[in-house]
């Protein structure tokens, strides 16, 4: 049977030759992991499922480029990888997969442009049209009050899904559950799903928005957002059908390897690759 | 000297990175004269089956005469279904009907596209898959062939049901799966397929 998938992320500046991995450190100073080429080597070697490469860099003064990276990494490493940041053309797409990786994420880019994902997924094929969604709770007293979204209960109450675009600095009012839908319809082959709330926190990924998406689409779904520890990717293959779960910063401090994680969800009956 | 086909639909970069890593001699071409040459074939694959096919037109008769001297010949993926008779993702489009069989789109109450690492499960004792049991493989497809001869199935696993993983006669093997994204399983069969005696 398909297995679930781990996925580690690198989130990437690429303002330093051969770029450097940064740690997400809440309130603390902002720390580096080390080079996305050695640490996505390590991950490979460790049995990680897929990586997932994020250009997290905001000024355009880069002096590694996000292809060269990819194209010195996949000389080693044989899974699958996606790259995301900065992927906003047809040709972004073709530059990336040339350079050997398998499929590109895009979040603002398909929001401005929803076209993006039809003519990529014509040219490179669905399967390498990842689409990011970054969503945010809005919590309401009663479901009548948002009559043109999709209302979820929750264990906090009623909320919907604001989707939010330049890495979470910006909401666009757009309905998460149903953009997902439109965005399977346009030709995204898979979702790399946020949340905003759990992001950094580690509480725990998002159940609700989870499931939520998941039920709402055909296509798979990557949780992420809030990971602290194993039992949180557990508690998100056990109540919700997602395909994957990524996950950050308990990786790069070394608090638990890929190989501890995937062992301890077999060991309560989660179907991993080990 | 292996040879990859270059006909614009595939990842060549990966496929390259995996024979380098293992040592082998490769070329990567889209000159007939170079192909015709070639000892050990390779055809990757992305996209759709319609438009590979329009893109494999120049290359279809120099296929064929590698596979009639039963020279080794490796498909994967899309690769692997254009080597069949025909598919339901392009009604009408002739497939290179190497494998006797179509193509058919997944079925089951499962997700589509089938993306994941899937357990492969024997079938026969074909040599590209010699050493290889009960390993994982990294498969990104919606579409499943369907071979008239079952037992040409080399490998299988499951996913809404059995689907056909691995084809393998005499000279000629496919893969479903992508064993240049499959670690060192993946490898091991790249090595396995260098090692093909002529």
């Amino acid at each position: 049977m398909l297995t679930k998938r781990i996925i580690p992320c690198l989130d990437c500046d690429l303002q330093v030759p051969e770029g450097r991995v940064v740690k997400g450190v809440e309130f603390k100073e902002i720390k580096y992991a080390g080079n996305p080429v050695d640490l996505a080597t390590k991950y490979y070697e460790e049995g990680a499922d897929e990586i997932v490469v994020l250009d997290i860099t905001a000024s355009h003064e880069r002096r590694a480029t996000m292809a060269d990276v990819i194209d010195m990494l996949t000389e080693n490493v044989f899974m699958p990888i996606c790259v995301g940041g900065g992927i906003r053309k047809v040709e972004d797409y073709i530059k990336m997969l040339r350079a050997g990786a398998d499929k590109c994420s895009t979040n603002t880019a398909a929001i401005k442009n929803p076209e993006l994902l039809t003519e990529a997924s014509k040219v490179v094929g669905s399967q390498a049209v990842v689409i990011g969604i970054d969503a945010k709770r809005r919590y309401i007293s009663n479901p009548d009050d948002a009559p043109d979204k999709v209302v979820v209960e929750t264990d906090k109450g009623f909320c919907w899904f604001d989707s939010s675009i330049y890495g979470g600095r910006e909401f666009t009012g757009i309905d998460a559950i149903q953009w997902a839908q439109k965005c399977q319809d346009l030709g995204a082959g898979e979702i790399l799903l946020t949340s905003m709330d759990g992001d950094g926190t580690q509480n725990g990924y998002d159940i609700e928005l989870n499931k939520a998406i998941n039920d709402a689409v055909d296509i798979p779904v990557i949780a992420s957002g809030g990971v602290g520890k194993p039992k949180d990717i557990l508690d998100v293959f056990k109540k919700t059908d997602v395909s994957a779960a990524l996950a950050a910063s308990i990786f790069h401090f070394n608090q638990y390897s890929i190989g501890d994680v995937k062992k301890y969800l077999k060991d309560n009956n989660v179907a991993v690759r080990l | 000297m292996i040879t990859i086909i270059d006909y614009k639909s595939g990842n060549l970069k990966s496929i390259s990175n995996g024979f380098k890593k293992i040592g082998a001699e490769y070329k990567i071409s889209d000159d007939k004269e170079v192909i015709a040459n070639s000892d050990y074939l390779v055809l990757p694959g992305v996209g759709a089956f319609g438009s590979a096919m329009e893109n494999l037109k120049p290359f279809r008769d120099v296929i064929h005469e590698h596979v009639s001297e039963d020279k080794p010949f490796l498909g994967i993926c899309l690769g692997q279904q254009v080597l069949m008779s025909s598919s339901e993702e392009a009604d009408g489009v002739k497939g290179l009907d190497l494998f006797k069989g179509h193509v058919e789109l997944l079925s089951g109450d499962v997700k589509i596209p089938h993306m994941g690492w899937n357990k492969l499960k024997i079938c026969n004792n074909s040599p590209i898959l010699e050493g290889i049991d009960g390993e994982f493989f990294y498969f990104v497809h919606s579409y499943h062939v369907v071979p008239d001869d079952e037992s040409i199935i080399a490998g299988v696993c499951e996913y809404g049901g059995k689907i056909v993983a691995s084809l393998s006669q005499n000279n000629l093997f496919s893969t479903q799966f992508h064993p240049e994204k499959s670690g060192i399983a993946g490898l091991k069969i790249l090595k396995n397929f260098t090692n093909l005696e002529l």
